[in-house]
C-alpha cells in the first residue's frame, strides 16, 4: 500500500485530520516527527495546517528549519510528492520549496469558511483526480493566508501555470491573484491555504445543495497523489 | 557583553495589515494625524564572542536566512551595541522605573 508520511510539528493541529484523509482515500498514513531525520521510506510527505511554534517570527519559519525539513526539501528535489496544507504551505514558502509568502490577512481577522476554488492546473501529483477548471468547495481557516509575490514572480507564476487553486466568488484574505495553492514546476510539491482534509468524508464536510456537511471535495487530493505513485510504479 | 541588533521591516511596497489596524486604532484615538504606521521586528542577540567582520558577516547571513524572510521583509539594519551603550540603557531604564514608581 502506497504510505504517505504526515509531519506533526510542535503545534500541528490537523495531522491526525491529514492522516485520516489518507486512510479515507486509500492510503497507508505513516506518523512522522520534526525532530528526526528520517522519512521512514514514505512515498508522499504532508506537512499539515496548525500552528508550529506559535507562529513565532512568521508562520512557518521555525518549522521550514527543523530537522525533519531537510529530508523534505532533499525528497521534493528528487521528485516525491510533498503536499502542505495551510501552516505546511507557509513552511514550503519558508523553505523556498515554492515562491512568494503569506501575510496576515489584508482585512486583519481570521478567517474560517467554507471556500469555492477553482482547480487551475490539473496535471500536478496532487491534482490529477480533479477536471482542470472544477469548482470544489473546501473549509478555510487562516489568520495569515494573504499570498504576496513581486509582479514578476506573479507573471512567472501565470505564465507558467504554476496557480493550482484559485479562490471563486470571494477572495478571503487578500491573496493577489486570487491565488490560493501553487504547484512548482515539476508538479509534485504544492502548497494551498484551505483544508483539503476537512472535506474527505460524508457527515463530516461542508455543506452541498444535496446534504448538509455532505462535501467531501478534499478527497480528491490525496486520490490524487496516490493514482500519481501507482502510475510512476 | 556585546550586543547586536538586527532591525527587520515589512518590504515598502507590501500591504503591512498589522500596521494599517494600528494606524486605525491610533485613528480611533483620535490622533488620526498619526498616519502610515508601518511595524517591524527588532531582534537583539547577545554574543560571547568578540564582534570582528566575520561575525558580523555570519550575523547578516543568519538576518538574511532566518530572521527576515526576503519575499516579504527587507532587513533594515545590523548594528552593534556597545558595553557603555547597554549598560547606559539599563540605567536608564532603571531611572524610568524608579520615576514610575514615584509617581
Amino acid at each position: 500500500m502506497t504510505r504517505v508520511g504526515v509531519v506533526t510539528f510542535p503545534g500541528s493541529l490537523d495531522d491526525r485530520d491529514a492522516q485520516r484523509a489518507i486512510r479515507l482515500a486509500g492510503g497507508e498514513p505513516v506518523a512522522l516527527w520534526h525532530g528526526d531525520h528520517d522519512l521512514q521510506g514514505v512515498d508522499a510527505v504532508v506537512l499539515p495546517g496548525g500552528f508550529s511554534y506559535g507562529d513565532y517570527l512568521r508562520c512557518g519559519a521555525i518549522a521550514s528549519h527543523s530537522p525533519i525539513m531537510r529530508e523534505v526539501v532533499d525528497a521534493a528535489n528528487a521528485g516525491t510528492p510533498v503536499l502542505g496544507i495551510c501552516n505546511g504551505f507557509q513552511m514550503l514558502t519558508e523553505a523556498h520549496l515554492l515562491p512568494g509568502g503569506l501575510i496576515r490577512n489584508d482585512h486583519g481577522s481570521f478567517v474560517c469558511r467554507d471556500q469555492k476554488l477553482r482547480v487551475e492546473n490539473a496535471s500536478t501529483a496532487w491534482t490529477n483526480a480533479y477536471a482542470e477548471g472544477e469548482v470544489i468547495t473546501i473549509p478555510l481557516k487562516n489568520g495569515e493566508g494573504g499570498f504576496i509575490a513581486d509582479d514578476e514572480t506573479l507573471a512567472r507564476l501565470e505564465g507558467e501555470g504554476l496557480v493550482a487553486f484559485r479562490y471563486v466568488d470571494v477572495n478571503p484574505n487578500g491573496s493577489r491573484n486570487d491565488i490560493a495553492g501553487l504547484t512548482n514546476e515539476r508538479g509534485n510539491v504544492v502548497g494551498l491555504m484551505p483544508h483539503p482534509e476537512h472535506a474527505v468524508e460524508a457527515g463530516f464536510g461542508p455543506d452541498t445543495e444535496v446534504r448538509m456537511r455532505s462535501g467531501v471535495d478534499g478527497l480528491g487530493m490525496f486520490r490524487s497523489a496516490l493514482e500519481s505513485l501507482l502510475a510512476r510504479a | 557583553m556585546p550586543k547586536i541588533v538586527v532591525q527587520v521591516m515589512p518590504k515598502q511596497e507590501l500591504l503591512d495589515p498589522q500596521g494599517k489596524a494600528v494606524a486605525g486604532a491610533l485613528a480611533r484615538l483620535g490622533k488620526g494625524h498619526l498616519e502610515d504606521v508601518r511595524v517591524g521586528k527588532r531582534f537583539e542577540i547577545t554574543t560571547q564572542r568578540e564582534v570582528t567582520a566575520e561575525l558580523m558577516e555570519e550575523v547578516a547571513a543568519v538576518a538574511d536566512e532566518l530572521l527576515a524572510n526576503g519575499v516579504i521583509e527587507d532587513v533594515i539594519s545590523i548594528d552593534v551595541l556597545s558595553d557603555e551603550a547597554t549598560e547606559g540603557e539599563a540605567a536608564e531604564a532603571a531611572e524610568a522605573a524608579a520615576d514610575e514608581q514615584a509617581a
